[in-house]
């Protein structure tokens, strides 16, 4: 059963097993989802982030509660893994007033307050100065907390990444930059869009230390998240991280899947993330099946309940709908 | 005491600097330039870099970033040079920082104000002369306001930095060499209202900005031909004070709206709309405006002073709705 060729796991068993329960968790969440999708229960844009979980899950496992994460508009995952209830962000799926938004943002917009969760933002690269504002707050405070933003190559192309890397560089902003590198901008593949395909060749422009790592293997993410994580907090500016993923479902439910390859997907398929983990694991002899398939029932288990809650859920009163346009206590 | 529109926000800015640590000018050119219409001149050498903070030429990272940074516990005054090149920034300001509050279910206020100038007569062209305060005053969740005087000028930004969401505020580039009496104790302005600047009995002026002195000189033209017309200063273009410009229009009743911005989609239509929903029946005329030209605003002087509301635009208009001949 074991593979000596495997790359040995070199973290601790806690983190290990918690990272692969994480990645677990997700996946099944989204695969529910994507049900859920089917019988009109979830409506609207969903994105799934099934193939690139060791990413949030990796690399926010770098970072303490007090830190902000800053996401996109594919940030099930993210939510998750920083310990958003699966509860209230089904609820949000469903547009329930139970959800982690009240059901005002849906999939693409989780926000929550109480994780440091800054969003769940769906316009490409809006995160990214957002991120630099945060981070200027806390250096201006005196916090040495580390600004998280997830953001993907796409962003690389819109004017916001190159005006926010430079500001951020420019002011040594506690700001780690991790791009989750699926190599589709929706349909666009990298080389049809950026003169340059090498995007640490774009951010070194900045002046910030970069690093590649592999997206799929969660122990690299974490190895390199926790690089940039130790460089922003000890306040020596930003780092960029490229993490080189691949999204196994189409980038909507609304998506034909077109514009790549059949082979090519099966191809990163054999690269998953959780049996990359996994696999290495029970190689290790620090895993074994029995306790992979306990842990998939966990979270087959936490999905379950997270729908029941959302079900349960209520509808917020129409009366609300213009509730939170302004805080109250201006008015 | 007599002082300039520009000195009234430059005490502003000053007390506003002195009085909370939290609070942070930012923008191109704000430090060591001494600001693009010298409003920050002097407050990097009193307030340091830290505070008062030169950007590189990025409205839609500094804006954003000024959104961030309010987020993040700051009182950020954020300064675009113009409102043509609050363009870049749009996507920060009406896709982040209106909805943020709304979108997350009430989590996440967004407590910034951002300062620009607008407006044209200066012949500075297409590029630095228009009037977009309609397209801010469009988006809820956002307050705009447009100080019209000095005492507005000093007044409005101390409530802009206490409201916790975010506030535009319009500063007409003409304005700033303006002088005018400064009210004592003119530093907290109510941010709700508008004002009758003054009162008449024939016909409702409304105007804000720049274009409320040109309705303040026609009345005075209007008053030689026995024309009695009040002027009202909108003040607030989000949310537009109802009560107020119908309390007026209805003793008047009737109104002009003089807008530097297009006629099209202008806030003057949306005043009017306001006007003919609720106030029609106490009408005498159809209401009438005042708006710029539909052309970019030329550079040559004798155009660009054609394409704007000009006070006799406003005097013959209204001799028009009154039917007599100017």
């Amino acid at each position: 059963m074991s593979d000596p060729s495997l790359k040995p796991v070199t973290v601790t068993d806690d983190l290990a097993l918690g990272m692969l329960r994480d990645m677990v968790r997700i996946r099944r969440f989204e695969e529910r989802c994507a049900d859920l999708y089917g019988q009109m229960k979830i409506r609207g844009f969903l994105h799934l982030y099934i193939g690139e979980e060791a990413v949030a899950v990796g690399a926010i496992r770098a970072l303490v509660p007090d830190d902000n994460i800053i996401a996109t508009y594919r940030e099930h995952g993210h939510a998750l893994a920083r310990g958003v209830a699966a509860g209230a962000v089904m609820a949000e799926m469903y547009g329930k007033q139970e959800g982690c938004s009240r059901g005002r943002g849906g999939s693409m917009h989780l926000f929550d307050a109480a994780t440091r969760l800054y969003g769940g933002n769906a316009i490409v690269g809006g995160g990214l100065p957002l991120a630099v504002g945060l981070a200027l707050a806390d250096r201006m405070q005196r916090r040495t907390r580390v600004n998280a933003v997830f953001f993907g190559e796409g962003a690389v192309a819109e004017g916001a990444f190159h005006e926010s890397m430079n500001l951020a560089a420019l002011w040594k902003l506690p700001v780690a930059f991790f791009c989750e590198n699926n190599f589709y901008a929706m349909g666009t593949a990298l080389a049809r869009s950026e003169s340059q395909t090498d995007l640490c060749v774009k951010a070194a422009a900045f002046g910030t230390p970069t690093r590649k790592a592999d997206g799929m293997d969660v122990v690299a993410v974490h190895d390199a998240a926790r690089e940039a994580v130790a460089h922003v907090r000890a306040g020596a500016g930003p780092f960029f991280v490229e993490f080189q993923t691949y999204r196994y479902r189409a980038h909507s439910m609304f998506d034909p899947d077109l514009y790549r390859d059949k082979a090519e997907v099966e191809e990163w398929k054999h690269r998953g993330p959780i049996h990359n983990l996994s696999n290495r694991l029970k190689a290790q002899r620090r895993l074994t099946e029995e306790q992979f398939l306990a842990i998939d029932a966990d979270a087959a288990r936490e999905v379950e309940a997270a729908v029941a809650f959302a079900e349960a859920g209520t509808w917020e009163p129409v009366a609300d709908l213009a509730r939170d346009v302004h805080t109250e206590t201006a008015r | 005491m007599k002082i300039t529109y520009r000195e009234a926000l430059r005490q502003a800015l000053h007390e506003a600097l002195a009085s909370d640590p939290r609070v942070f000018l930012m923008g191109e050119d704000v430090g060591k330039y001494g600001g693009s219409y010298a409003v920050s001149k002097g407050l990097l050498d009193e307030f340091g870099p830290e505070r008062i903070r030169d950007t590189p030429l990025s409205e839609l990272a500094f804006v954003g970033a000024g959104i961030g940074a309010a987020l993040g516990g700051m009182r950020p005054i954020v300064e675009v040079m113009t409102v043509n090149f609050s363009l870049l920034a749009l996507d920060p300001i009406v896709n982040t920082a209106a909805l943020y509050r709304h979108m997350s279910g009430g989590q996440f206020s967004v407590p910034v104000v951002i300062r620009m100038a607008t407006g044209a007569g200066r012949q500075l062209a297409a590029q630095h002369s228009h009037s977009l305060e309609n397209w801010y005053a469009h988006v809820p969740g956002i307050t705009v306001l447009a100080p019209a005087t000095i005492d507005d000028a000093r007044g409005m930004l101390a409530p802009a930095l206490a409201d916790p969401d975010p506030v535009v505020i319009f500063e007409h580039a003409l304005l700033y060499n303006f002088e005018g009496e400064l009210t004592d104790g003119a530093r907290d302005a109510d941010i709700r209202s508008a004002k009758v600047l003054r009162p008449g009995k024939d016909v409702t002026l409304i105007a804000y900005g720049g274009t409320v002195w040109k309705a303040q000189e026609a009345a005075q033209e209007l008053a030689a031909s026995g024309i009695d017309a009040e002027v009202l200063d909108l003040r607030v273009l989000r949310p537009l004070d109802d009560a107020t410009i119908m309390g007026s229009v209805r003793r008047t009743r009737r109104a002009i709206v003089v807008d530097e911005g297009w006629r099209t989609g202008s806030l003057a239509a949306e005043v009017i709309a306001r006007i003919t929903e609720q106030a029609f029946y106490d009408l005498d005329a159809p209401p009438a405006r005042v708006c710029s030209e539909e052309v970019p605003i030329p550079y040559a002087k004798h155009l660009e002073e054609a394409a704007l509301p000009q006070v006799p635009k406003i005097v013959a208009e209204t001799h028009r709705m009154l039917g007599r001949k100017g």
